[in-house]
């Protein structure tokens, strides 16, 4: 098979997939284009569809309604044991009555190659994965992390098409956790291979995927590079989602080329440097991630938009940076992240304090929804 | 407070164990009893085992009742496992909940009542009574309970151990006999043993359904004792429990094992 000869053409075609159980939709009118050699990441809040989506694309699941097309064919009707695709299973599923090796033989043992090549492949994936001399242990014997490595060998030694993770770090603790995700994005350009991720994790999904797709019920809300689906969330619920989020509620004034003017009751005159898509008078939220939100023990000069007055209600000190929860005379709450570059503020800001908050007009996004 | 048997305890413990085993060793020893008259004490001998070893009447039964159990016992084993994993695998289908009472029904059913349905069966459908009718209730009754212990085991059986067979390019049936079967056969062998059991030491179910011809070790043994109890039925007896506890702590051991191997 070669499916790369077509550059245009995505490897993996979603064409509004819906899958319901009983009335409920788990998975509703999915439509995705993945490319080869793409590691992709699907991103979403427990329920939200994530796995069910992976296990119709393993043939593990009908489809209700729509189509999956892989290299251009719909694999609707082909059975899990005929696809070239293979999956990681979150609790692993290793085999226990079969040895590390055992287990990673196990699929090539299935295609009836000849012994002395499953032998080598068995042990360079085995050397791959850092589990040289653990060939004959049984799953049972290993750590986490060691699991870990024989599901997803078990899994690459097949070559698949593409490779499915359903949340491949969930079971790891903290450090390992943060360790495997460099090695997973490394591994996956080193083979230059396809990966679809799933998490509920959205650092691990902006650490290691080239796009993201972030789910909600069962729906595809948005697709993007981590960078725009961070700065350019499209709802307030993906915002919040993907990160802290400082929402303002207005009405647009005005909108065009030079950016959309935002009145609200509460908080005075909004800029938004973007354009939105809007009519005027339509009630809109204005998000600003809050590090891109300044604060100041005076009021600043010059033009008054995008500034809030308010008092210290709270102070978290993150290490390299510090938070201030800021309850503004309008009764909002407003969160700030500072950066903590110096050691020392020439006079640091504490609890209680009047203090000044602001943004640049390129810092917010207009939301609709 | 030393945390051990307090006297209540002991004397609770040594009562059942008489209730439950006194009969029994008194069988055993008194199958060694030299004496020709089973109520008294003679002193030591092996002479009935001798005896039993020339009667070949008693032979004759014992193998037939080995024969039966080890075919039905298969047999129930092959069937019970089929339906503990339709049951258990199938999710709702047409008749889900009649099926699985039907399954579980023998269980419960009075043994009389079993063996009286299946002898009017045979009777109806003109088979001839004898090795094959017996061999064939005994299948019926044990499979429920090899069903029974098998559908426990898949019930904890995690079911993406089989996908993930599928998933590396395994066809189902395949799956299920390279990556379940071998996960689940604990379980299989214990009901197998439980079947053979069963069947060794079923009496009513045999009456109802035998023939001439065909005379099971407990038809046999029940027909020597209403004319009066030979020492050598305690012989045959204690040959037979021996067997069937062989059979029964081997059972115990396969599945204590499937459990730490999990
Ligand atoms: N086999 C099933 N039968 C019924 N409902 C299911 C089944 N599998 C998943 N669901 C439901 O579908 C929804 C999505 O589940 P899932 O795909 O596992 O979510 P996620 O992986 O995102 O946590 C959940 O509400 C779940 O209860
Ligand atoms: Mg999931």
């Amino acid at each position: 098979m070669n499916g790369s000869s077509d550059k245009t053409r995505p490897l993996l075609r979603f064409e509004g997939v819906v899958k319901r159980f009983g009335d409920v939709p788990a998975v509703d009118r999915v439509s995705l284009d993945i490319h080869e050699g793409e590691f992709f990441a699907l991103l979403g809040p427990s329920g939200c569809g994530k796995t069910t989506l992976l296990r119709m694309l393993a043939g593990f699941e009908q489809l209700t309604e729509g189509h999956i097309l892989l290299d251009g064919q719909d694999i609707g009707d082909v059975p899990p044991h005929r696809r070239p695709v293979n999956m990681m299973f979150q609790s692993y599923a290793l085999f226990p009555h079969l040895t590390v090796a055992g287990n990673v033989a196990f699929g090539l043992k299935q295609e009836a190659l000849p012994k002395s090549e499953i032998e080598s492949r068995v042990s360079a994936m085995l050397a791959l994965v850092r589990l040289e001399g653990y060939g004959g242990r049984k799953p049972q014997q290993l750590s986490g992390g060691q699991r870990q490595r024989v599901a997803l060998a078990r899994a690459l030694v097949k070559r698949p098409r593409v490779l499915l993770l359903d949340e491949p770090l969930s079971a790891l603790d903290r450090k390992l956790r943060e360790e495997t995700r460099f090695e997973l994005v490394e591994l996956q350009q080193r083979l230059g291979l396809t990966f679809i991720i799933v998490t509920h994790d959205q650092h691990e999904a902006m650490i290691m995927a080239d796009r993201i797709g972030v789910m909600n019920r069962g729906q595809l809300v948005q697709v993007g590079p981590p960078s725009e689906v961070y700065e350019q969330p499209n709802s307030r619920w993906v915002a919040g989602f993907i990160g802290d989020i400082n929402l303002i509620e207005g009405r647009v004034a005005a909108t065009g080329p030079q950016g959309t003017e935002i009145k609200s009751e509460t908080a005075g005159r909004l800029h938004a440097a973007q354009p939105a898509d809007v009519s005027l008078g339509t009630s809109v939220w204005l998000a600003v991630r809050p590090e891109k939100v300044s604060i100041a023990a005076h009021a600043p000069e010059g033009s008054q938009t995008n500034v809030f007055a308010g008092k210290v209600a709270d102070i978290g000190y993150l290490g390299n940076s510090s938070l201030y929860k800021v309850k503004l005379d309008n009764g909002l709450v407003m969160t700030a992240v500072v950066a903590n570059r110096t050691r020392l503020l020439e006079r640091p800001i504490g609890r209680y304090d009047r203090v000044w908050l602001s943004f640049p007009s390129d810092a917010g996004v207009v939301l609709t929804r | 407070m030393r945390r051990g048997l307090s006297a209540f305890n002991m004397t609770a413990v040594a009562l059942g164990l008489a209730f439950l085993y006194l009969p029994i060793a008194i069988l055993v020893i008194y199958s060694f009893n030299a004496s020709r008259l089973v109520t008294v004490w003679g002193g030591w001998s092996t002479r009935w085992y001798v005896a039993l070893w020339n009667d070949e009447a008693m032979l004759e039964a014992a193998w037939t009742s080995l024969r039966i159990a080890f075919l039905s016992a298969t047999a129930a084993t092959i069937l019970g496992t089929l339906a503990a994993v339709v049951l258990v695998r199938s999710g709702r289908f047409f008749g889900r909940t009649a099926f699985s009472g039907l399954v579980y029904a023998p269980l419960v059913m009075p043994e009389v009542i079993t063996g009286l349905s299946l002898l009017l069966l045979f009777v109806a459908i003109e088979a001839d009574r004898g090795f094959w009718t017996v061999t064939m209730a005994h299948t019926t009754v044990t499979m429920c309970f090899v069903a029974v212990i098998v559908q426990s085991r898949l019930l904890s059986f995690d079911l993406s151990l089989e996908e993930a067979a599928m998933d590396l390019g395994c066809p189902p049936l395949r799956a299920f006999l390279t990556v379940t079967l071998p996960l689940i056969f604990p379980a299989v062998a214990a009901g197998w043993m439980l079947a053979f059991t069963l069947s060794l030491d079923d009496l009513v179910l045999a009456s109802f359904t035998t023939g001439p011809g065909a005379t099971t070790l407990p038809i046999r043994i029940y027909s020597e004792v209403r004319l009066g109890v030979k020492p050598e039925i305690n012989a045959v007896s204690t040959v037979m429990i021996v067997v069937v506890a062989v059979g029964i702590i081997a059972a115990t051991l396969i599945s204590k094992r499937g459990v730490v191997a999990r």
